[in-house]
């Protein structure tokens, strides 16, 4: 009897030690959360410093995460969103719903960046990766004025598609349009998203795809292959900046500013190059993981401003649409 | 009885699938439509017919022949032809750019004759691809309809000595107006709302469909009515197929047999050729996309992630909850229908035009105030992919349904046969078949539905298709084509049981 009581005390105990483990919850893309991505490494590291429970919630891809804030808006039960890039960020602001960061992180970006309610933990250069054999173009008009194959994702369902149309926006300005014309009979197709195009790349059916200088290195890395390389293009290779960003509504606003200081930690920062195959926002001590010192590197480096980006994505789309649609 | 329970069912169907569509209507935004998306409305319902015209085109050949030759493994091509439509999509567009791409079969022979390669890409490429995806689909619901001729009229048409011209005029053609526009609506539904595969084989914005126009609204934009809008604007449109379909259909009226086994009369000379020249283009055709796709997993199998193997055993169990719920729905709403509610019919269709994204999207907001959405990943899940396949099973019943009303409806009438006796005595045996094809086919469509998963998925617990798409994602092509060969091993699995199950006993 006296046992039972005492095995009842402790499971007392043991219940209100679990109630008071503050919860922690992310938003985040689905690609972050797999076992292949930098979750799983993220959360073991977090929660042994923080004394908390840690918990992604994944919500398909960067477009998709947006939209999902929005769909909770302030009854939201995450209380950091991870995963924006900055074509997406004014639209994120404007919903009110994100909380100033209040952070001073130091970034290793090659541009510089402030952003109030946004802090970046890892970014790329959006390339045309093709195998080391091709005889790859400099520009957006040596491509278009070649025969060359490529397959890009739909800005209007995928963020490295959006980042495309940027690109090509903040290179050529009001001659996109007809950068987009040239450029239509080197398109293959159009993709949903990022993983058929690079499937499809992968098995022969363009000769480039729209994705990141870092790509190679996963096939170096984790295939010990090195016939991939990426074209780094003279006009400038535009950026993605993947941003996280506290709700305001959070119940946890504490918790949210050490996870988020966590992400820029060595700890954090070393687990991305290899995980989401991005550079990191600060690099760690360490330095970047070997095989990353044979990627190409830009010489420029183009990233709209988040409001003007938000300001040019209609217009864009639309001249996109028109130069494609034969 | 069986039109009381329908009603109820319909009713339920209809909210399941129009609530959603009101709720994301009634959120802020701007609606309304524009010029691009009646663009995109014109190509979505262009590309569905041009689609189902000629997926039913090459099916009605194809059922004929394999209605009336036997040939050694013709078992095995009827039950490989659900095999198509149960690919995921990527993986069945992989398979047929293994055959039709750039780097294909088909320009690698051209390229050794000296030839120009073809491109498959483009509104041709789109038809290509849904013909490869529906004419197997189809061919299996045509098939059923061959099957159903009663051995009597066989016998009949046999001893007044048809001709294959009287025999096609006076039992095919009637069996086919019975039929066909139902195998139509089907098909032309699915390609309605088809999004993956007509974006990416139709080569960029020309091909922008409904569907795509709703995930820019509710991704990109945020205007949920007008997703809501969109959405609605493909329900309409199936509306308008369905109330077509059905001004089309003529019942049959061949009248009760007594289910003696008679064989289809096989007439010799040229339209044996014919027959056995559409067997083997059409075998060629379907089993070589599907060979590229055995052949880029196979290398991946012994290596597959730990990951997949939960992933397929909460698909598994998806689908184990999904078919039979689905079935019985769609069996009281094709005996009621059968019974003469004519209303029902549009409403059986509903969810098959209904978008994905704005169903999940309206469940989400329906949900998300009491419950977290990740606790409910599993059971939206399956009522989602219920909803969605419940069209199919209702079509792939209907017509036995039917003609089991009109045989056997006034015999159980009058000898007050209701209930679960009429289940067990009268419509388990006389449907077996048509129960079991749409049990395995609903259980396979659950096994690789990614659909609303996406936004309710919890960090664990992923189903099958969505480890798939993870892969993907992480650069792990080769595990992906593994997975994915492991999904359609997996839902052809189950596929394959539930028909063998329909069809022991019946010659088919």
């Amino acid at each position: 009897m006296k046992s039972l009581k005492f095995a009842a005390g402790l499971a007392f105990v043991a219940t209100s030690v679990a109630a008071e483990t503050p919860v922690l919850n992310v938003l985040t893309y689905d690609s972050f959360v797999s076992e292949w991505g930098p979750g799983p490494a993220i959360e073991t590291g977090f929660e042994a410093e923080c004394s908390c429970d840690l918990r992604f919630i994944p919500a398909g891809d960067g477009a998709a995460l947006l939209a999902r804030v929005q769909l909770e808006g302030a009854r939201t039960d995450a209380d950091v969103v991870l995963g924006l890039d900055t074509n997406l960020t004014a639209a994120a602001r404007e919903t009110g719903l994100f909380a100033p960061h209040g952070q001073a992180p130091e970034l290793d970006l090659p541009v510089a960046f402030e952003d109030a309610n946004f802090v970046p933990y890892d970014w790329g250069w959006f390339a045309f990766v093709h195998n080391r054999t091709l005889d790859a173009p400099k520009n957006f008009r040596d491509l278009a004025g070649s025969d060359l194959k490529i397959v890009i994702q739909d800005p209007r369902s995928s963020t490295p598609g959006l980042g495309l149309l940027m690109w090509v926006k903040a290179a050529y300005g009001d001659e996109a349009a007809q950068v987009w014309k040239d450029l239509a009979d080197n398109i293959v197709t159009v993709t949903p998203g990022w993983s058929e195009a690079y499937g499809m790349f992968l098995e022969g059916e363009a000769d480039m795809v729209l994705s990141y200088t870092t790509s190679p290195a996963y096939h170096l890395i984790s295939e010990q292959d090195d016939s991939k390389t990426a074209a780094v293009f003279d006009e400038g290779n535009y950026m993605q900046v993947e941003v996280m960003g506290k709700l305001a509504a959070s119940d946890q606003p504490e918790l949210a500013d050490r996870f988020m200081a966590y992400m820029l930690s060595d700890a954090a920062q070393a687990v991305l190059p290899t995980t989401n195959w991005m550079y990191p926002a600060h690099v760690p001590a360490e330095g970047l993981p070997k095989g990353f010192e044979t990627l190409v590197q830009p010489t420029k480096s183009l990233l709209l401003g988040a409001d003007e980006a938000e300001a040019l994505r209609a217009p864009a789309l639309e001249e996109w649409r028109a130069a494609l649609a034969r | 009885m069986a039109r009381r329970a329908g009603a109820l069912i319909a009713a339920g169907l209809a909210a399941l699938t129009l609530g959603p569509v009101a709720v994301v209507l009634a959120q802020a935004g701007r609606g309304g439509v524009g010029t691009a998306d009646l663009a995109a409305l014109r190509f979505t319902v262009t590309q569905a017919a041009l689609s189902a015209l000629a997926s039913t085109a090459c099916a009605v050949p194809l059922a004929r022949a394999l209605a009336r030759r036997r040939f050694a493994g013709r078992r095995l091509m009827i039950t490989a032809l659900g095999a198509p439509f149960l690919l995921p999509v990527i993986v069945a567009v992989l398979g047929l750019l293994a055959v039709f791409g750039r780097a294909g079969l088909v320009n690698g022979g051209l390229r050794l004759l000296g030839l120009a390669p073809v491109s498959i890409f483009g509104l041709g490429g789109v038809v290509l691809a849904h013909i490869f995806l529906n004419m197997p689909l189809a061919t299996r619901m045509l098939l059923q309809g061959w099957q159903a001729i009663p051995a009597e009229r066989l016998r009949l048409a046999a001893s007044l000595d048809f001709r294959p011209t009287d025999f096609w005029r006076h039992i095919e053609a009637p069996m086919l107006r019975d039929v066909l526009p139902g195998v139509l609506l089907a098909v032309f539904a699915i390609c309605l709302t088809s999004f993956a595969v007509v974006l990416i084989v139709g080569g960029g914005p020309a091909a922008t469909t409904v569907e795509l126009a709703i995930y820019q609204a509710i991704r990109f934009e945020f205007d949920l009515p007008r997703a809501a809008t969109l959405a609605l604007m493909q329900v309409g449109t199936c509306g308008l197929a369905v109330a077509l379909a059905s001004f089309f259909t003529t019942p049959g009226g061949f009248g009760a047999g007594l289910d003696r086994q008679a064989d289809l009369p096989a007439p010799g000379g040229w339209r044996q050729l014919i027959d056995f020249g559409a067997i083997g283009l059409a075998a060629t055709f379907l089993a070589l996309p599907i060979g590229a796709v055995v052949l880029r997993g196979v290398p991946g199998l012994a290596s597959l992630p730990a990951g997949v193997w939960p992933g397929l055993l909460t698909s598994l169990l998806v689908a184990l909850c999904t078919a039979p719920l689905a079935v019985s729905a769609a069996l009281v709403l094709a005996l009621a229908r059968a019974h003469g509610a004519r209303w029902l019919e549009p409403v059986a269709m509903l969810p098959m035009a209904g978008s994905q994204l704005v169903l999940g999207t309206g469940l989400f907001l329906l949900v998300f105030p009491f419950v977290a959405p990740p606790d409910m990943a599993v059971p939206v899940t399956i009522l989602v992919t219920a909803v969605m396949a419940l069209p199919f099973a209702y079509r792939i019943l209907l017509p036995e349904a039917r003609v089991l009303v009109a045989d056997y409806g006034t015999l159980a009438e009058s000898l007050g046969l209701c209930g679960w006796a009429a289940l067990r005595l009268l419509i388990l045996p006389r449907l077996r078949r048509p129960l079991g094809f749409a049990l395995g086919l609903t259980a396979a469509l659950a096994v690789g539905d990614l659909g609303v998963v996406a936004l309710f998925a919890a960090e664990h617990g992923a189903t099958l298709p969505l480890v798939i798409s993870r892969l993907m994602a992480a650069y792990r092509m080769e595990a992906a084509a593994a997975a994915s060969l492991l999904l359609v091993i997996a839902a052809f699995g189950v596929f394959w049981i539930c028909d063998r199950w329909g069809r022991a006993g019946a010659e088919l």
